[in-house]
């Protein structure tokens, strides 16, 4: 039974009918697809076989089986064993993404409704979506090739529009055409050394296997520079992990208020992924924040609160971004020597605050002192605060802004992939200078383009599809 | 209407007796078939209608897997060689390829007169019309004079003979190669049987008279010192010690301008050959209008025997008027004064196609009927003859209701020719080469006899006393390995110096031998110096051993990649499956699916125009068992 006021039976049957769980590719599945929170509209997805007789039992308003494909239609979504009214819902039934009937219930949001009408499809013949199982219909219904159907996923993760832009960019085929330019490139060299070996009387030009080590470094070099937008993919994927410190009663506080306020908050818990905390996301100016607690790095001999300095210490670490909150009205103290001292390494942003008390210290000088980005700002005021919040995006995401087709590379399969190739191509090199012929190095060579083939699906072996798909994210 | 009358009764039929024929002839006698090779001209067994050679890179590791299985055409042409050079000696073991120049007259006289004393076969001149079929059974053929042969299996090689049509500028006339009759009735018949037919094009260079060539003003290519052969019967003391040179020679700016100003007469362009030609060996004016940068093509003078004049203008194929080629091979150096004896045509013929067939090259239309060689769509005598042996020996199996042979990709490049047939098709004539194979260190020319002579001796076609010998050589090669890893290469001045001396940095210590070998440009001859060990083996055993030791991580690499392969390979799908059940398959690979009718996954996966989430929805449908729903 389902007992309204929050508490979820997630996995909980009506009628004690426990649905048979063939994992047959063709059954009609369920999930919900949006993420789950306080949002305005969440989505209810359902697809297979049975997607509209399952939804007309329990959807009021038109008959789906008759409605034309790509319509939306009013109604209310009804429990037909008790007769009760679960919510308003526009229902819409296109047949679209997996090629198979899709029905998709918008209703009001909320955890409990969404809830209640997802285990209501369940109790009437739908089963549990899988991790990333209406992408890999999608996939396997030949609509979208490997990297895109990674993007969709992508897609239902990311956590602002600019993480968005650049899965959709992705979804396009971003990745896939530098890639295909890559295997071109080694393909080009390749075609080369055959003609040598099939042809060897004929005068074609022979390529020597430095010209084949030359490639090879050439597109290491390429292989690196995708590599190198793995990190910042991450950061739009995941966020990027944010620590605020500072001595206490310099401002933490206030400016994690000020950056969670309601209007930059963002959803955070989607069902199914890697995350099973909830954590504070903001987005600022586009770039998706991860804040996360510093209770406050000092030195101390007390034990408790020595715990609490490690346990800062190693949030410390996984920071991608440090905002370092100092009181510029009074002169630097021992603890924020200190504190410099133990972020110079990271990429930071040093916070004069509490400039409306009196200016002790100056940006200048601060700058001068550290090296790093100085701003002054008054929290309290809300002083110079849109100015932080430009800063933040101009250190991490300059080159993102200004070179409208970068590509990402946004997972681990594709990051995976592409150091194998790397690895394949440096073997290439390392035989070449071992004097190994060039028929033989080219094994590797031809390895490389192989392995480049998989990351856009193009020599995919079928156990990497079904790895692939068991990482995925559940719904859309 | 001839009236038929009834002949005798065979095992299996062979009709055509070029390099596919004659092979698969010899080889189900071999296997104890009473068997009937006809053709339509006995002066033409085993004749070569075009360049007199056999073997280069890929086609000569066939020619050696064609050995190892029992065949005849290594045999024959070590019989009958005028010249022998291993090509790609400055590359890896995987692409060395053994080429011989043939004596042309002497290598039909050679196949003719084995197969003449071959017991089981009866070698009889006659035109096949018509195929004798029952309920889709193919039981025999009917010829133009009306003769009525039984057979349980018929093998169909009629190469470039049927509806072939030579062009020669604004000339035309219906013939087979070299001027000799062709077959049309049995193209029609095959039409009528439900076959798809389509046309390809070859073609020749002309011939000259060798002794007015003025070989001063060409480059020589002789033949190798090294004694090397294609059978592993044939003995190195056999070896030729006279051997007769090549010549290279180049086209030069006035023969592409003579080629251009009569572009308007050349077949090829004129719209007058239809048939679809090879990219791979193009004629002269295909060569001079695609690559009009090039001021110069090279071309070998080929002699064509040993007992003639007739010198091969290799490379310089042409279908021009005969008055336009004299143009053209005059502007040649070397050739200013040369007579033409032949002049070079181009040819139209039939052939079916291959995806039409199994693996097996039994029809998949007509049981107990099979076909090979040139009329499958391939071109040269090697790709022919390894053809004609596998069909040879699969209907020599069917005609006594046994199981098929084939071969993988991972086995033999005649598994590669024949998959790519039958997976593929071929829109061109399709000529052999080392990249069509994915495990080419694997399929090398000189490890053929291990990688097939298991099975040759199994069907039958490797004498118990050749095998014995065969076992002996993997037994020394695996002493010889154990040797190497017993003795240890000290560290002396003689071994520092001698790695100086081929540009290898010096020891910090002593190794094993194997160890030691590893290192590039090191041979086992040289531990024998350095060490004072004998190494047991002869050269083949050794030569062996370096390679399986220098190369050890590369062919595990190939290794691993066959392991795949055949992972997929084992994933049958049903002969029965119904495509049109399976939902979610885009349009073009049910189609694909459909028309080639894959055995497994691995060789579905190698159809061109099938993308990874077709497969994916095929492995799915056949791994959950739902292929319950069949074709009736």
């Amino acid at each position: 039974m389902f007992i309204r006021g929050g508490v979820m039976h997630f996995f909980y049957w009506k009628k004690g009918k426990i649905m048979a769980q063939t994992l047959t590719e063709f059954d009609t599945i369920a999930a919900i697809s949006t993420p789950i929170g306080e949002g305005g509209i969440s989505i209810v997805r359902m697809s297979g076989e049975d997607a509209i007789k399952i939804a007309n039992e329990v959807f009021k308003g038109a008959d789906l089986a008759k409605v034309p494909t790509h319509t939306i239609h009013y109604g209310h979504i009804i429990d037909p064993d008790t007769g009760e009214t679960i919510d308003e819902a526009m229902v819409t039934a296109p047949k679209t993404f997996t090629r198979e009937d899709i029905v998709e219930i918008n209703c009001h949001g909320g955890i409990v409704v969404t809830n209640h009408i997802l285990q209501l499809l369940l109790s009437h013949g739908a089963r549990m979506a899988d991790p990333g199982e209406f992408t890999k219909r999608a996939f396997v219904n030949g609509r979208i090739d490997l990297t895109q159907a990674e993007s969709v996923m992508d897609i239902v993760r990311a956590k602002t529009d600019k993480a968005r832009q650049v899965a959709e960019r992705q979804l396009e085929g971003g990745l896939m055409h530098k890639i295909h330019a890559m295997r071109q490139e080694i393909l080009d060299t390749l075609a080369n050394v055959e003609v040598n070996i099939d042809y060897p009387e004929y005068d074609a030009d022979t390529v020597t296997a430095k010209q084949m080590a030359d490639t090879a470094n050439s597109v290491i070099k390429k292989i690196d520079r995708l590599l190198s937008t793995a990190q910042e993919g991450k950061i739009l994927r995941n966020g990027l992990v944010t620590a605020i410190v500072g001595q206490p009663n310099v401002g933490k506080s206030s400016l994690l208020n000020y950056l969670t306020q309601s209007d930059k908050a963002i959803v955070t818990d989607v069902a199914g992924t890697t995350r099973d905390t909830l954590e504070e996301y903001v987005s600022v100016k586009g770039v998706p924040l991860e804040l996360i607690d510093t209770a406050g790095i000092h030195h101390t001999d007390d034990k408790v609160e020595k715990i609490g300095v490690e346990r800062s210490k190693k949030a410390l670490e996984r920071a991608d971004l440090v905002l370092l909150l100092i009181d510029a009205s009074k002169d630097l103290t021992d603890e924020d020597k200190a504190l410099i001292e133990e972020t110079k390494d990271k990429k930071r942003i040093i916070i004069l605050n509490k400039s409306d008390l009196g200016q002790k210290l100056t940006v200048d000088q601060m700058k001068k002192l550290t090296g790093s980005e100085v701003i002054s700002t008054s929290i309290l005021k809300e002083k110079n605060l849109d100015e932080l919040e430009e800063l933040i995006n101009k250190l991490f995401f300059s080159g993102i802004e200004n070179s409208n087709d970068q590509v990402m590379v946004t997972n681990q399969r594709q990051t995976s992939l592409l150091n194998k190739a790397k690895s394949e191509l440096q073997d290439v090199v390392k035989a070449v200078n071992d004097g190994v012929p060039v028929d033989i190095a080219q094994i590797d060579f031809t390895g490389a383009w192989d392995t480049l083939g998989e990351i856009t699906g193009e020599s995919a072996p079928d156990e990497l599809i079904t790895t692939l798909f068991s990482q995925f994210c559940l719904g859309k | 209407m001839i009236k038929t009358y009834d002949s005798n009764e065979y095992d299996v039929i062979v009709v055509g007796a070029g390099h596919a024929g004659c092979e698969a002839a010899l080889a189900s006698a071999h296997m104890g078939q009473k068997t009937l090779l006809l053709t339509i001209g006995l002066d033409m067994v085993a004749f070569m209608p075009c360049n007199p050679s056999v073997g280069g890179p890929a086609k000569g590791t066939v020619v050696r897997e064609i050995d190892a299985l029992g065949g005849q055409m290594g045999k024959n042409i070590d019989a009958t060689y005028i010249q022998m050079r291993m090509l790609n000696t400055g590359k890896g073991p995987a692409v060395r390829a053994l080429r011989a120049q043939a004596d042309k007259w002497q290598y039909h006289e050679h196949m003719k007169d084995t197969i003449e004393n071959t017991p089981n076969l009866t070698l009889r001149q006659a035109i096949v019309d018509e195929l004798v079929v029952e309920d889709g059974v193919c039981k025999g053929v009917i010829t133009n004079t009306g003769a009525k042969y039984h057979a349980k299996s018929v093998v169909l090689t009629t190469g470039t003979a049927a509806r072939g049509k030579i062009i020669i500028g604004e000339l035309t006339y219906s013939s087979g190669p070299n001027n000799t009759t062709p077959s049309i009735k049995l193209s029609e018949n095959l039409e009528k049987l439900g076959f798809k037919l389509r046309r390809f094009k070859t073609g020749t260079p002309p011939r000259v008279n060798g002794n007015t060539i003025d070989y001063s003003k060409t480059e020589e290519e002789p033949g190798d010192k090294t004694p090397r052969h294609f059978s592993f019967e044939t003995k190195d003391a056999d070896y030729l010690q006279h051997q007769i040179s090549c010549w290279m020679t180049y086209t030069n700016p006035t023969t592409h301008e003579i080629i251009r100003n009569n572009l308007d007469r050349a077949p090829m362009f004129t719209g007058v050959i239809k048939g679809v030609g090879p990219r791979y060996c193009p004629s002269i004016e295909d060569k001079v209008v695609r690559f009009a940068d090039k001021n110069r093509h090279q071309i070998f003078l080929e002699p064509e025997g040993k007992t003639t004049k007739e010198v091969y203008v290799g490379d310089f194929s042409t279908s021009m008027p005969e008055e336009v080629q004299l143009k053209m091979v005059h502007s040649v150096a070397g050739l200013e004064h040369a007579e033409m004896m032949r002049p070079g045509y181009a040819i139209e013929y039939d052939v079916v196609e291959p995806w039409q067939l199994k693996h097996t090259l039994e029809t998949k239309n007509i049981k107990h009927l099979f076909t090979a060689g040139q009329m499958n769509g391939t071109s040269g005598y090697e790709e022919a003859a390894g053809q004609g042996l596998i069909a040879g020996i699969n209907a020599a199996l069917s005609a006594q209701d046994k199981p098929g042979f084939t071969l993988g990709r991972n086995d033999a490049y005649i598994g590669v020719l024949i998959d790519d047939l039958v997976t593929k098709g071929t829109n061109e004539p399709y000529r052999l080469l080392t990249s069509r194979a994915e495990y080419r260190l694997i399929l090398r020319t000189d490890n053929a006899d291990l990688r097939l002579t298991e099975y040759g001796h199994e069907l039958g076609l490797i004498s118990d006393d050749r095998y014995k010998r065969f076992e002996e050589k993997k037994q020394a090669i695996k002493e010889a390995k154990e040797r190497l890893h017993e003795i240890t290469v000290h560290l002396t001045d003689d071994v520092q110096d001698f790695l100086k001396s081929i540009g290898q940095e010096t020891m910090k210590a002593g190794v094993k031998a194997d160890v030691f070998l590893r290192r590039p440009n090191v041979k086992i001859a040289d531990i024998e110096r350095l060490t004072g060990e004998k190494i047991p083996g002869d050269r083949y055993v050794k030569e062996q051993v370096e390679i399986a030791i220098k190369y050890a991580g590369y062919i595990k690499k190939e290794e691993t990649r066959i392991a795949r392969l055949k992972r997929q390979e084992a994933k049958k799908i049903p002969a029965n499956i119904d495509y049109e059940a399976i939902e979610g398959l885009a349009t073009e690979a049910r189609q694909k699916f459909e028309k080639i009718r894959p055995e497994t996954l691995a060789q579905a996966e190698r159809i061109s125009g099938v993308n990874p989430a077709d497969l994916a929805i095929l492995s799915v449908y056949i791994q959950n068992g739902r292929y319950s729903r069949v074709k009736k």
